[in-house]
């Protein structure tokens, strides 16, 4: 039911629908029965404790883990640029900075069509990160708050409607942050879709209008200043306490029950679910439809 | 001195194909072994190398010492091996290099199997150490093919592949080519250790696509100098190892691996780009 309500609903094409989207590994569920929609143009943070299945949703999302169950619908199939946490790369390969830039640009230029043209474009997006003057410099010599600049450069010259980005600010100074964040906002403005997951509350509070809150279930979602809340936090700080006792003792017919509508909308916080299950089987509990 | 040099093969025709034969591996294995080290996977060639064996064995065993049908067997195992590792790889957890160390392993054991099988002594030195002075056409023919079609799929790969390299992640999220552009990569690696098979034997066949590869690494940076130095490094050994074979009378796979390998030792010692003799100063650093 919850699903088919989801289901039901028009998705505006730019859209991302997650319906009864479960993910994981190894059958192990580490984002839970996710129900909701991320509007087209949606600043949304994604907030919650270690382990709450943020990075594994934007996996998810861009296609890098399949569903376990449920499934994510986009239709007009814009493209998404992903900035993962810890991504795979090796920065002791010896690329320049704008080599790595214009990586950016294979959607458009594949593996031959020659990259000249573009050359004004990647100069201009090193510009806009302040790293100009920095082109030819190979990546290791780069510092980790520079390294992330460059990587906001490949991200801007992708020119995606759909903007993922996995803690982007690690590790990172206050000024590089402040930058960044200003590019965020711009982005925004531009009315591209930005799904962030972070872990400054503060940051949060102040940039992102939008939040959800998981702890591998969702807890809440919608503007962030109601989703925030210290009952909240609370609440998922527990929910992800209690899911790892659970795994110890297997957590068999230890019912959560369900009963909230999908957020759609937001301004709802569910309650887990209805049907008793363990979290290492198969999820073929039908959803009473 | 031009006679030192050049005697052997303005003399002999045999030399002369051997030189040839040894000019176009240096032309495609080096390039391969470029990205083989950066990728890390430098000891993947001598494992892959091992893997061959068992496909040389088989046409050894059907046709007798027969280039094309060892070349057909080796090559067969070889991608064999390399698909099989590379599906293991990407469907279960195990990692590229245990993967592929199991399958390897196997595949030595049944290519030392079989060539026990039937065959002396002499005729297993023969694929182990290579038959570079008997080069005959059908075989050079081979080795120019390898080293044209290894140029041009290199050159098509080129972008693709170093973004397998970078960021293989990051390509995934763009493009599917990540895996085609792999098993095409890991597929120009057998062809050249095939072709190296031909000249320097299996044993030695990852010589001259490693050695001069990683000599590059102390002479330039970035890709654009890492490649043409190792194919320089890679003329200049067969050069050097084909003559001191005659004059001296080595066997000569392992004398032009010995001179790739001494041309190494140099660049480690003397190398401008990280040479241990430059630690031995301490240059005044720059302003900024």
């Amino acid at each position: 039911m919850t699903h088919a309500l989801v289901g039901d609903a028009p998705v505006q094409p730019g859209a991302i629908a997650l319906r009864g989207l479960t993910l994981g590994y190894d059958r192990h569920p580490a984002v839970h029965h996710l129900d909701g929609i991320i509007p087209i143009g949606a600043l949304l943070a994604l907030v919650g404790p270690n382990g709450a299945g943020k990075s594994t949703l934007l996996k998810g999302i861009v296609g890098e883990i399949r569903c376990l169950d449920g499934r994510i619908d986009r239709p007009g199939a814009d493209s998404i640029a992903y900035l993962p946490q810890a991504g795979e790369i090796d920065r002791s390969f010896p690329l320049s900075v704008i080599d790595l830039v214009a990586m950016g640009r294979w959607r458009r230029l594949g593996a031959w069509r020659s990259a000249a043209p573009d050359h004004q474009t990647l100069l201009r997006a090193l510009s806009a990160v302040g790293l100009l003057g920095f082109e030819d410099r190979l990546i290791g010599t780069l510092s980790g708050g520079q390294f992330q600049r460059a990587l906001f450069a490949r991200l801007i010259v992708q020119d995606a409607r759909i903007i993922l980005l996995d803690e982007p600010f690690t590790g990172i100074d206050g000024r590089t942050t402040a930058d960044l964040i200003a590019l965020i906002r711009d982005w925004h403005a531009e009315g591209r879709t930005i799904v962030a997951a972070l872990h400054d509350m503060h940051q949060v509070r102040g940039h992102f209008p939008t939040t959800l809150l998981l702890a591998r279930e969702p807890v809440a979602w919608g503007d962030t200043e109601t989703v925030l809340t210290r009952e909240n936090l609370a609440r998922a700080q527990a929910l992800s306490e209690a899911w790892d006792e659970d795994a110890a003792i297997c957590g068999r017919g230890d019912g959560h029950h369900h009963g909230a509508p999908p957020f759609s909308d937001g301004h709802r916080h569910i309650h887990g679910h209805d049907h008793p299950h363990g979290h290492d089987h198969r999820h073929d509990h039908g959803h009473a439809a | 001195m031009i006679d030192l040099l050049f005697g052997p093969f303005i003399e002999f025709g045999f030399m002369r194909r051997a030189l040839a034969g040894c000019f176009a591996l240096s032309l495609s294995a080096p390039p391969v072994g470029v990205f083989l080290m950066l990728r890390r996977m430098s000891l993947m060639s001598d494992a892959m190398s091992h893997a061959i064996l068992p496909g040389a064995a088989i046409g050894f065993l059907v046709a007798g010492l027969s280039l094309p049908a060892m070349t057909i067997g080796g090559l067969a195992a070889g991608l064999l091996v390399a698909l099989l590792a590379g599906i293991v790889t990407r469907t279960t957890s195990i990692k590229e290099d245990a993967s592929l160390a199991a399958f390897y392993l196997i595949s030595l054991a049944a290519g030392v199997l079989l060539v026990s099988l039937r065959g002396s002594q002499i005729d297993l030195l023969h694929i182990l150490f290579g038959t570079v002075l008997a080069l005959d056409d059908p075989a050079l023919m081979l080795l120019g093919g390898i080293a044209t079609v290894t140029l041009f799929a290199l050159a098509a790969l080129y972008r693709p592949l170093v973004m397998e390299c970078v960021d293989p992640l990051f390509l995934r999220t763009v493009s599917r080519a990540g895996g085609p552009v792999h098993y095409a990569f890991l597929g120009l690696v057998v062809m050249n250790l095939v072709g190296g098979f031909q000249a320097l034997g299996t044993l030695l066949a990852v010589g001259l696509m490693l050695l001069p590869a990683i000599t590059a690494r102390f002479w330039a940076t970035d890709l654009s100098g890492l490649i043409p130095i190792a194919m320089l490094v890679a003329i200049l050994s067969s050069f050097v190892g084909l003559t001191a074979s005659y004059r001296a009378d080595l066997p000569t796979g392992p004398s032009i691996v010995l001179a790739a390998g001494i041309l190494y030792l140099g660049s480690l010692l003397f190398g401008p780009r990280g040479g241990l003799v430059w630690r031995l100063f301490r240059p005044r650093h720059l302003e900024g």
